[in-house]
């Protein structure tokens, strides 16, 4: 374990996809042999300046970035403390962080020459941005989504299939977003010839975990250049939720050689830990394999998967993403967990104070941010990443507050 | 020596069986087992179920979503092994993920599954390059880690299976899930001989055999037919075990001929 700490984290994974203990590549081996593929071409990409020139001019003229980071006075003042600045997500293209590594990897799909995705989808957002890149880059997209989530995210459904996609529900397990990669990855092993898989977070068997960070880490560069002309330093916190983890990760990354920034991913406690009704893996779960990766992972005494719960769908999954489980043990970031209340908390918070609606799975970040900023001195900076904005969750608030519309 | 081998011999075909440990409940798989190795099953796989079965198609996600609302755990599949172990000759394997055994702990759970009278282990989610560690454990407790390979396999990679799958080699027949199909996949027998040119083990083939017609087919080219999903439907349709039966005595007759 010692070597493992002395490694550059900013260097990992290592070429078996590995974090320390934790990614690696479990899976069946029809689908090996096109991660195989698929790590090559993204290394290829990678290298390649005319690919990132693409993704950066598409970045700027489709998904609208840089999105702006905005000091939240009224937030700020609120606490009582720290300063509180928001890396404006939720003014992305589609609503949401997910575009970044959709924009992405349809440009990898294309240059692989596959012409179909398949993804799937907890609370829709990703459904959304995968969809909207199909239709810019003329490629044929199937998306599943459990059951469940089709009923709760009705308005995303209908957007998806909007932009020319197919929506496949599904009706195996918890029928929420396990069931849904579960389901997408059976498609992929069946159609791997012609197909892409279009993970959305940073989950998954390896290249997955290293290209998403990749993908999403333009949020954490951005971020970087941003806070040096607004306070001429580094934060002293960055904070953002933590579900599979990709809007996390992404704003971490191009930090983690800074010691000075302390980083803080936040989890869906649900209906509190104990209840046992909560998606919060690192914070209560153990070392486990899903979904290709090995990671922390909410699972009972005899290795099956908990069902999960989380008023945010987005949050609503029982593993993370391997470097996050990494990032835990060495200690470069430390995960708490926020619950279903306070997240509506954060919620009616930044709507009131700020005019600005977020998701409700950032509105863990904003509201544990909120807390954290009133126990610091003036002066001390926080960045939350505002990874999306809340129109699509209208249906779960107004019903959690008991409110008609 | 592995006692799978025992069951390869030149001249005739190995016919495998699968069943979901606990599906449609635990006093089924206890009385199913005798039957399919009377019928003429060689070796038997037992499916530890897992929650989230992401090689397997409708038929046993089914079986194994039925069979953990029973309560069936990697223990259950232990001592299911060990009752069923005195009473067939035909080696046992264990089938599933590799969480529950990776949570159950490794070490522990080859000595249990040796205890138990376990032949072999086939973990769909664990290629080669994830099982080093296990592969040492098992051979130690003279266990058969059984490795896959599919038609999408590189040639390096039949040659990495090749060197390291004990027992025999389970070849995927199709790029997809298991589940019963219509026909079987064009490619096949080239697949099977692209496999036979660089390994020594007995080559069995798995997903989507579904009829006596399939396996009589790709018995011409394999050493072994391995059938999941039709006997666990065939166990639903006909509770009395009579039909499940008579469908594994065809598969032996197609295969023999």
């Amino acid at each position: 374990m010692q070597t493992e700490k002395r490694r550059i984290p900013a260097l990992l994974p290592d070429k078996g996809g590995y974090f320390g203990d934790y990614g690696g590549r479990f899976v069946p081996e029809t689908l090996v042999p096109a991660l195989d593929d698929l790590a090559a071409a993204y290394q290829a990409a990678k290298a390649d300046t005319a690919f990132w020139a693409k993704f950066e001019a598409l970045s700027r003229d489709y998904s609208g970035r840089p999105t702006p980071l905005y000091l939240a006075s009224g937030l700020s003042a609120q606490a009582g403390g720290a300063d509180i600045f928001l890396k404006r997500e939720d003014l992305a293209h589609t609503g949401a962080h997910k575009i970044n590594n959709a924009l992405g990897q349809g440009l990898l799909a294309r240059r692989l020459g596959k012409r179909r995705i398949i993804a799937e989808t907890g609370a829709g957002q990703h459904g959304v941005a995968t969809a909207a890149v199909c239709a810019m880059l003329g490629l044929d997209c199937v998306i599943y989504m459990g059951e469940e989530d089709v009923r709760r995210q009705a308005l995303n459904v209908f957007r998806i299939r909007l932009m020319g996609a197919e929506v496949r529900p599904v009706s195996s397990g918890s029928r929420t977003l396990k069931d849904a990669i579960n389901e997408a990855i059976r498609d992929w092993v069946t159609n791997v010839g012609d197909s892409h898989y279009l993970l959305g977070s940073a989950v998954g068997p390896h290249p997955y975990p290293l290209m998403v960070r990749d993908f999403q880490s333009v949020i954490g560069k951005e971020t970087r250049k941003q806070i040096m002309v607004k306070t001429g330093r580094l934060p002293d916190y960055i904070v953002a939720c933590v579900g599979g983890g990709s809007n996390a990760i992404g704003i971490f990354h191009p930090f983690l050689e800074d010691k000075t920034v302390r980083l803080v991913g936040v989890e869906a406690a649900g209906g509190g830990i104990k209840s046992g009704r909560h998606a919060a893996s690192l914070s209560a779960g153990r070392m486990g394999v899903l979904h290709g990766a090995r990671s922390y992972l909410l699972q009972d005494s005899a290795g099956q998967i908990s069902e999960t719960h989380s008023i945010s769908a987005g949050l609503d999954y029982p593993g993370v993403g391997p470097e996050h489980s990494y990032l835990k043990d060495s200690g470069r970031a430390k995960y708490v967990a926020v619950s279903d209340n306070e997240a509506l908390e954060g919620f009616k918070l930044l709507s009131h104070i700020e005019g600005i609606i977020p998701a409700l799975e950032p509105s863990h970040a904003i509201f544990y941010a909120s807390k954290l900023a009133g126990s610091l001195k003036r002066g001390e900076v926080i960045v939350v990443n505002l990874s999306g904005r809340g129109d699509k969750d209208m249906d779960i608030v107004t019903k959690a507050l008991g409110v008609k519309i | 020596m592995s006692r799978l081998a025992t069951v390869f011999r030149p001249g005739r075909k190995a016919l495998l069986s699968y069943v979901t440990v606990g599906y449609p409940d635990t006093t089924a798989t206890l009385k199913v087992v005798p039957q399919l190795v009377a019928a003429g099953a060689d070796v038997i796989e037992l499916g530890i179920p897992f929650s989230d079965p992401m090689a397997d198609g409708a038929t046993i996600q089914k079986a194994s979503h039925q069979a953990l609302e029973n309560g069936v755990t990697p223990d259950t599949c232990l001592e299911v092994a060990a009752k069923l172990s005195k009473e067939v000759t035909a080696p046992l394997v264990f089938m599933t993920y590799y969480n529950p055994v990776l949570s159950y702990g490794l070490e522990k759970f080859a000595r249990e599954c040796r205890r138990s009278g376990i032949a072999g282990l086939i973990i769909p989610d664990l290629p080669a390059e994830e099982g080093a560690t296990l592969e040492a454990i098992a051979a130690r407790h003279k266990l058969d880690l059984i490795y896959l390979l599919a038609p999408t396999s590189t040639d390096a990679r039949v040659k990495t299976v090749a060197e390291h799958s004990r027992g025999f080699i389970y070849l995927v027949s199709v790029a997809g899930v298991t589940g019963a199909r219509e026909g079987l996949p064009p490619g096949l027998e080239p697949f099977v001989g692209r496999v036979r040119k660089a390994a020594r083990q007995p080559l069995c083939v798995g997903f989507g055999i579904s009829t006596p017609e399939q396996a009589a087919q790709v018995s011409r080219f394999a050493d072994g037919v391995i059938v999941g999903s039709r006997i666990l439907q065939l166990m639903e349709a006909d509770v009395s075990l009579a039909k499940v039966g008579d469908f594994v005595r065809q598969l032996r007759t197609a295969i023999d001929r």
